[in-house]
């Protein structure tokens, strides 16, 4: 059965790994997906090596439906995000995941 | 931003820290995803997103080069949804 890990695994990891307070620990975790968010939303690309890349898409706008009264309904333009894992991390994910 | 851009911002706003330990929190924060979802589990971060593995099925693609057919077999990708919270800021929502 798979795990779902939380901001409180990360700060762990950080407080096992370099040895700071769990409760500084857990702000440095919050600042680092802060300034990715903070950077993403200047729409700037956040690209972190053997990681991945997130970037900002602008989507258009277009008319929709709700699939329940199937009535058409206009979508605003809007902005995405989409992160492209690295080569590393999609080798790793795929060996890690094989039988 | 790059990793060392990021690097650089926490070090900033830290002056008590090290730079290398401002290195290896950044780096054990990716690291520890990356396991994580190697051992096929789920990184969920409320308000930034949430990382996951899907599976893609076995299936026969073509080489587009020769249009010759090739077996792709089953395998597993890494994923990410964005957060609610972090969905709306890119659209001038703030909280």
């Amino acid at each position: 059965m798979s795990n779902t890990l939380t901001r409180m695994d990360l700060s762990e990891a950080v407080f096992r790994e370099v040895g700071l307070s769990r409760n500084e620990s857990a702000q440095l975790v919050e600042s680092v997906l802060q300034h990715m968010s903070d950077a993403l939303v200047r729409g700037e690309t956040v690209k972190i090596s053997s990681f991945g890349t997130f970037s900002v898409r602008e989507k258009a706008s277009r008319m929709g439906r709700n699939p329940k009264t199937g009535e058409e309904v206009p979508i605003s333009p809007r902005r995405v995000l989409s992160f492209r894992p690295s080569h590393l991390m999609k080798d790793r994910v795929a060996a890690g995941n094989a039988k | 931003m790059i990793r060392s851009e990021l690097i650089a911002k926490i070090a900033e706003e830290n002056p008590h820290l090290f730079q290398r330990d401002v290195e290896k929190i950044v780096n054990t924060i990716f690291e520890e995803i990356t396991e994580a979802l190697a051992n096929g589990d789920r990184v969920e971060l409320r308000g930034f997103g949430a990382f996951s593995v899907k599976k893609r099925d076995a299936r026969t693609g073509r080489n587009p080069r020769t249009g010759e057919a090739v077996d792709v077999d089953e395998k597993h990708v890494p994923f990410f949804k964005t957060g609610k919270l972090l969905r709306d800021r890119l659209n001038g929502k703030e909280e």
